[in-house]
């Protein structure tokens, strides 16, 4: 079983990302299972096709504690027998979602959802590891293998970079390693160059470039993956090329994260940056 | 320097010898020979800092400061132990501030609520939690006066707004005092820190709310007295006897209108300076009402303390408060004839809160007994400037002693007495070295004034001469 997180900046795709990766390896044969790791639960609609799914932690607050559960209600199976859990967590600006993401991941394990039959685990976390809670997914031998969505965005680059020193500094206690970056285009100037020169830098690999199309937001209307919706239009393709390189990748390294001038000096020579805005 | 001062020095840099350099220079910053006089330059403690990682301190927390010193007293208002259970379910009633009443009708002295979080508090926030648990507290206690939001520490780490919900349901009970005390226990070096936040709660929340029919040229306030076994009581006694009329008692004994009407007082009196200065200090600069300390620990102290308050009086008081000491002092003079000479000589070392390490001390050598060492678990500079003067040349005092401090000092020392906290106790009955609990008065008390005067004596006296240490070996001096 090898379990997987997935990790960028807020907004940029994570989760429309993550689920038409797993739709790609499930189409492939591949078991799979998708952990949310956020308190907004949109991290398995598309699998579903549903709203938002019942999640660990509001069914925990309805029922009192997290062991008035039972797995079957957290856990449910979607599109190619894609299984799903949501940790859900509080609206924001009240209580901790951090710690609702351990003790759902805590509940998963405890409860048996990670059968030995999977090939495939997947965390899709919020946005920045704010703090301790949502690094749960790579911490303590869980998720080993770690996928950054960016894009050619400064804001996009920069989150990315803070993650990977994340990465770094539970490279080292618990053996978690960088697969590499997704570039969910934006089309910004020379992204694909840039994307990949930045990989190169924290001395990883631009897995694959995610070409912009709105097929994905025709997909997502329909509560659908692009895969599942329109099999045969050439975004469907790209997801599953993203899947197999997944699938395929051994190139697992502990990253060298970028100083704040190094990154400004890669957004100068890409022209994203003025020269004066840096002096 | 002295040669008392030098030999001190010495004894003291010998029992720091032993840790690593880091905490040798740090813990010699806390540990000193005393100067009277205060021209020593290195004899000055440093205090108030956060305590050594590795040494075992004894000190309590931010929460233990607001709830069990200050809050806790409050006997017609009801503290609510907000967060998981242990925080409440350890610090309830553990500190015999008496108080009268009816429990549980009009008084809740021993009744403790806590909301006792589980993980959904923490995810979603315990606020829902605790405007369920206020609404609970006002139907099973509708004659309460006050309810106090004691926050743990999760709360402060999850950042639960417990301001809004205390202004919500106070609103709701008819403008009820709801304070909500941010004394997680993470903030910062002891539970003095709890104390100053939770003086800072009663001048936001009670203070100046509270109703006084009329007011008289004789009336004082009673501050920093919990209560411990009734001292508020006999001090309470003495004063009334003055002819004084006490319309506040902070925190022992107290209702919560009367927290509210303190700053009417012509004087307020206080005891624990440590822990009630930041209240009076503010009663003073905001309503003009001054304030000054006095001790009622032992005869000499409380003349002394009777006749600096009377100062502050007319004639009338001032001559009724020679009267009281005329009074009393036959009864005095009779306790110390009869204790005196069982306990003339006898070596004391304390280590207390931040106040008794030299309140005390006068007490002791009312007995002719002699404190050869203090210390304080979180005292300030402050507290140690009006120390120094109370104690003998070359006498130890220790900032936030370490239990190997304590232990190995004893042996060098050689106290006939030693007097500090339940966390020291068993540590000394091994050691087979008489011991009394001067947080709790060993569950007996009152200590203060003249009525306390009789019980300390005695106590002593039963714990220095109990025939039970003979049975006990005591190890050999160093």
């Amino acid at each position: 079983m090898r379990q997987i997180a997935i990790y960028g900046k807020g907004g940029i795709g994570k989760s429309t990302t993550t689920q038409n990766i797993v739709s790609g390896l499930a189409e492939a044969g591949y078991k799979a299972m998708i952990v949310g790791c956020d308190p907004k639960a949109d991290s398995t609609r598309l699998i579903l096709n549903q709203k938002a799914q019942a999640t660990v932690m509001d069914m925990a607050r309805e029922r009192g504690t997290v062991e008035d559960l039972e797995l079957n209600e957290v856990l449910l199976t979607g599109f190619k027998g894609i299984r799903c859990a949501e940790s859900g967590g509080p609206e924001p600006g009240v209580g901790c979602a951090g710690r609702g993401v351990i003790t759902a991941i805590n509940f998963l394990e405890e409860n048996g959802a990670y059968t030995p039959d999977l090939d495939f685990v997947f965390y899709d976390v919020l946005g920045d590891v704010v703090c301790g809670g949502f690094a749960m997914p790579i911490r303590e031998g869980k998720a080993k293998e770690i996928y950054i969505v960016t894009s050619g965005e400064m804001m996009a680059m920069y989150a990315a970079n803070n993650i990977s020193r994340g990465i770094l500094k539970y490279a080292q206690s618990g053996g978690v390693r960088l697969g590499g970056l997704i570039c969910n285009s934006r089309k910004t100037d020379r992204e694909h160059e840039l994307i990949s020169e930045f990989a190169k830098k924290l001395g990883t690999q631009m897995i694959h470039f995610v070409p912009r199309d709105n097929q994905v937001q025709r997909a997502e209307l329909r509560r659908m993956t692009v895969i599942e919706y329109s099999p045969d239009h050439p975004q469907a393709d790209e997801y599953r090329q993203l899947a197999r390189k997944i699938a395929e990748n051994k190139d697992l390294v502990i990253p060298t994260p970028l100083s704040m001038d190094e990154l400004e000096t890669l957004l100068v020579d890409f022209g994203i940056l003025e020269q004066e805005a840096v002096a | 320097m002295s040669r008392a001062i030098e030999e001190t020095q010495k004894m003291i840099d010998e029992v720091l010898d032993v840790y690593p350099e880091k905490t040798r220079k740090d813990r010699a910053k806390h540990v000193k020979p005393n100067d009277p006089t205060g021209s020593c330059a290195n004899c000055q403690v440093k205090a108030n800092v956060k305590s050594r990682p590795g040494v075992m301190t004894v000190r309590g927390c931010a929460y233990a400061g607001a709830k069990g010193v200050v809050w806790g007293p409050v006997k017609d208002q009801i503290t609510i132990s907000h967060g998981p259970i242990g925080c409440g379910q350890y610090s309830w009633w553990s500190r015999r501030n008496y108080y009268n009443g009816q429990t549980g009708i009009d008084t809740f002295g021993t009744m403790h609520i806590t909301t006792d979080f589980q993980e959904k508090d923490i995810v979603y926030g315990g606020d829902k939690n605790l405007d369920a648990a206020l609404d609970e507290l006002k139907e099973l206690f509708p004659l309460a006066n006050g309810i106090g939001i004691l926050s743990e520490c999760p709360v402060g780490l999850i950042g639960d707004d417990i301001e809004a919900v205390a202004k919500k349901k106070s609103k709701e009970f008819n403008g009820m005092p709801i304070v909500p005390c941010r004394c997680e226990g993470f903030r910062g070096v002891s539970q003095s820190l709890g104390h100053h936040i939770a003086n800072d709660n009663i001048k936001d929340y009670v203070l100046g709310k509270g109703t006084l029919e009329k007011q008289t040229p004789y009336d004082v306030a009673l501050i920093g007295d919990y209560n411990i076994g009734g001292d508020a009581w006999a001090s309470r006694k003495i004063l009334e006897e003055m002819g004084l009329r006490v319309i506040a008692q902070y925190t022992g004994d107290a209702s919560v209108n009367e927290i509210g009407i303190a700053h009417k007082a012509k004087l307020n009196l206080i005891h624990c300076y440590r822990s009630m200065n930041y209240i009076c200090r503010h009663m003073e600069e905001e309503y003009g009402t001054p304030w000054t300390e006095f001790n009622f620990f032992g005869p000499t102290k409380i003349y002394e303390s009777i006749r600096k308050i009377a100062s502050y009086f007319d004639d009338s008081i001032k001559e009724k408060a020679e009267a009281v000491i005329a009074k009393y002092r036959p009864k005095m003079d009779e306790i110390i004839a009869h204790f005196r000479p069982r306990l003339e000589g006898k070596k004391v070392m304390l280590y207390v809160g931040g106040l008794r390490p030299r309140h005390t001390i006068g007490a002791y050598e009312d007995l002719g007994m002699e404190i050869v060492a203090s210390g304080y678990e979180f005292a300030h500079n402050d507290d140690y400037k009006r120390t120094y003067p109370e104690m003998k040349e070359g006498a130890l005092i220790m900032d936030d002693a370490t239990e190997y401090e304590l232990e190995e000092f004893t042996h060098r020392v050689r106290p006939d007495l030693v007097g500090a906290g339940i966390k020291e106790k068993y540590t000394y009955h091994k050691l087979g070295v008489p011991f009394r609990q001067m947080h709790s008065w060993d569950y007996s008390g009152p200590y203060h004034g003249f009525d306390g005067f009789a019980v300390f004596a005695r106590d002593m006296d039963a714990t220095i001469n109990s025939p039970t240490w003979n049975l006990i070996r005591r190890k050999k001096s160093a």
